[in-house]
């Protein structure tokens, strides 16, 4: 009986000449009685690719495995991508995420106390390449690449030197100012008791203290490359330099010149210096600290790609700093990007474009033409009936039966997965051949809900992101760390970036684009883009509206209550 | 006025006919009306059933207009001019008594003491 259905849509195949009648077409023509056997076709369906499934099993489980020609069209682009980001990344012209295993300076303890790590931030770059959003020619962006990762390093690296530098000099300065008298003059210097003993050991603390607040604030591992001066940092860079140098002039002219002959006076010359310095470093707690803590403003961040949004509060910032506080929450908030979430089935959009032929009629006035005509093709287009919301609306009802099916499977699966293993106790007494560590009890557990797995990461198109192992890797996690069967969650949805395995998920690339410069402060109304090979992040910024509170003091003894009474009016 | 004779419904009613006095610009009926559907029925003192949330008339003004056309405080109002008055709220029956553009107005009104009597009247 199946045979004379297939004849009946063959049959179908030939006068519309189409490549494959949808099924439903196929039942329409199908007279009613024909009905249930139509039905057993459409099972024999789902079950043809399951066989296809089983083949593809554990050893092409990675993303290379697969049928759809779509999530390989996806694979290669990303493929491309990747290697466009590697390339990419050896130059760091725009705000880069650097992984947190690489300090840009050696570990060394005894350094000074205005030393700051992050001046490698302060690459002052060619004001071109920091606007420029993506050059879409490959090998000028490449050879640009390479010209330009040379240059960079050596002003990256001149700011961190120029930083190291300054602190070094700044604390040294206090201990120079105390020592060349000695060197110098010291028969003629008057002797200097108690009072002296009292100011070295000050002067020795407060070193210490300016050391440790140095290496608090300032040694730390730069979490981006910034594409320009960080203004703060390079105020006081100027200050501090300003304060020695000032500093030591006058030493010069009045203490060096004139031998000057009070010991006592010299130290305390010294100690007001340190005290400065401690003042400054006091500023620089306020100005990169604390004055971005308390919330100014709100900043929305859209995913261009598929209009995923959230909201960050935010003090105050310039541009380049909110953009990395933007990408930091990025990559734990946002689910991740997949694209091969974001098309409408083809079927429904393919209908769209057989549209009207246009013909001119004697006219021959090109550019009037094209317009009208363009025009009226719009016009008939909308007017015609157009039912492709309908197959819309009926596919994603359709994936989402699916989806809700597999996930039940899945759901079981897993349960049942987790009650075959337990965790060995003292008092079982079991040979050494059955006990198992995590990684093998994770491999015979899988086994069962493999398959499971599998089906419903490809209906929500989410294989790419679980290669085999990475799911082994979870599993035993799972295992070793006793969690329920409910931890099969997370891959039930998408989640952030930064869940996903490093090397693939997170792009060490972006790029600001900005219509002012990138140092100026946030102000109410700026919007930024943060632009990346597949997408770009648009932020918008509104400033925290004022609030006015007022009081209103209420007596706790005010609190009395009476029956409604009837009120009485007068006509 | 017509009796029906059941137990539970205040069922004899008055017809009463007041022509409003002008004072000044205001055109008075001399009355306090209570009661209405939005106020709290227990409050009510003139009513037998104190979930009554009809309108009642809580007080007569001597010589005034009410009480020549023989209003009695206590009285339930069913009808003004043929507009319902016991499913009505506070301020609803107010402005249907106070329509400027009317001179008389014509109260259905019921009173416990009416019904009493014929009760009594019935009984022996």
């Amino acid at each position: 009986k199946i045979e004379t259905l297939k004849v009946t849509v063959d049959f179908l195949k030939v006068p519309l000449g189409l490549k494959k009648p949808p099924l439903k077409e196929a039942l329409a023509a199908v007279p009613g009685p024909g009905r249930s056997k139509a039905l057993g076709l459409e099972r024999h369906k789902p079950r043809r690719s399951d066989n296809m499934d089983n083949e593809s099993q554990y050893s092409g489980y990675s993303y290379k495995s697969g049928h759809s020609r779509s999530s390989r069209k996806h694979r290669d682009r990303r493929d491309r991508h990747r290697s466009k980001s590697r390339d990419g990344s050896r130059g760091d012209k725009s705000v880069t995420i650097q992984a947190p295993g690489e300090p840009l300076l050696d570990n060394e303890s005894t350094r000074g106390d205005e030393r700051d790590d992050n001046w490698g931030e302060t690459t002052t770059v060619v004001t071109g390449t920091s606007e420029h959003s993506i050059s879409h020619d490959d090998i000028t962006r490449i050879t640009k690449d390479m010209e330009d990762s040379a240059h960079l390093d050596c002003s990256r690296h001149l700011g961190v030197v120029l930083g190291v530098a300054l602190a070094l000099l700044a604390f040294l300065t206090p201990l120079a100012f105390m020592l060349l008298p000695q060197l110098l003059w010291r028969e003629e210097l008057e002797p200097c008791g108690t009072p002296c003993e009292g100011l070295f050991i000050s002067v020795a603390f407060k070193l210490l203290i300016l050391l440790l607040g140095g290496w608090a604030l300032f040694f730390r591992r730069p979490k981006a490359f910034f594409p320009r001066v960080f203004v703060f940092r390079a105020l006081l860079m100027v200050l501090v330099f300003l304060l020695v140098v000032s500093y030591w002039l006058f030493y010069g002219v009045r203490i060096l010149d004139s031998r000057d002959r009070n010991y006592q006076g010299v130290v305390q010359y010294a100690v007001s210096l340190v005290d400065a310095l401690l003042f400054v470093h006091y500023l620089a707690v306020v100005l990169l600290e604390l004055r971005q803590l308390q919330p100014q403003f709100t900043l929305k961040a859209v995913r261009s790609a598929d209009g995923a949004s959230r909201f960050y509060n935010v003090g105050h910032l310039s541009i380049q700093r909110a953009a990395v506080w933007i990408l930091e929450n990025y990559y734990h908030d946002f689910p991740v990007y997949n694209p091969a979430l974001l098309n409408l089935p083809k079927s429904v959009l393919s209908k769209k474009m057989s549209g009207f032929k246009v013909y001119s009629l004697g006219e021959e006035n090109s550019t009037n033409n094209s317009t009208g005509q363009s025009r009226a093709v719009i016009a008939a287009a909308a007017r015609r009936r157009d039912n492709s919301h309908n197959e819309y609306y009926y596919e994603e009802a359709e994936h989402e039966r699916r989806v809700r099916k597999r996930r039940a499977r899945l759901v079981v699966a897993v349960e049942e997965a987790f009650t075959h293993i337990k965790r060995l106790q003292e008092e079982d007494q079991k040979n050494p051949r059955e006990i198992m560590d995590p990684r093998e009890a994770a491999q015979a557990i899988f086994a069962s809900m493999a398959r499971a797995m599998q089906k419903y990461l490809r209906t929500t198109k989410q294989q790419p992101y679980h290669t085999m192992e990475s799911i082994l890797q979870h599993l035993e996690f799972c295992i070793t760390h006793d969690m329920t069967p409910k931890v099969g969650e997370r891959y039930l949805t998408a989640g952030p970036t930064i869940q996903y395995h490093k090397e693939r998920w997170l792009a060490k690339q972006w790029t600001l684009v900005s219509e002012e410069p990138v140092t100026n402060g946030l102000k109410d109304g700026v919007v930024f883009v943060l632009k990346r090979q597949d997408f770009s992040l648009v932020v918008s910024t509104k400033k925290i509206p004022f609030f006015k509170l007022s009081e209103e003091f209420v007596d706790p003894k005010s609190h009395k209550f009476i029956m409604r009474l009837q009120s009485e009016t007068s006509v | 006025p017509s009796h029906h004779n059941t137990e539970y419904f205040l069922s004899l009613q008055q017809r009463i006919e007041i022509h409003k006095l002008r004072q000044g610009d205001n055109l008075i009926l001399g009355f306090s009306i209570g009661g209405g559907i939005d106020q709290d029925p227990t409050q009510n003192p003139f009513s037998e059933d104190k979930t009554d949330k009809g309108i009642y008339v809580t007080r007569v003004t001597e010589g005034g207009p009410a009480e020549v056309a023989g209003l009695q405080i206590g009285d339930k109002i069913m009808q003004v001019n043929g507009w319902d008055m016991t499913m009505v709220t506070h301020d609803q029956a107010r402005k249907r008594l106070t329509k400027r553009n009317e001179e008389v107005v014509r109260l259905l009104v019921t009173r416990q003491s009416l019904q009493k009597a014929v009760q009594q009247s019935m009984m022996s």
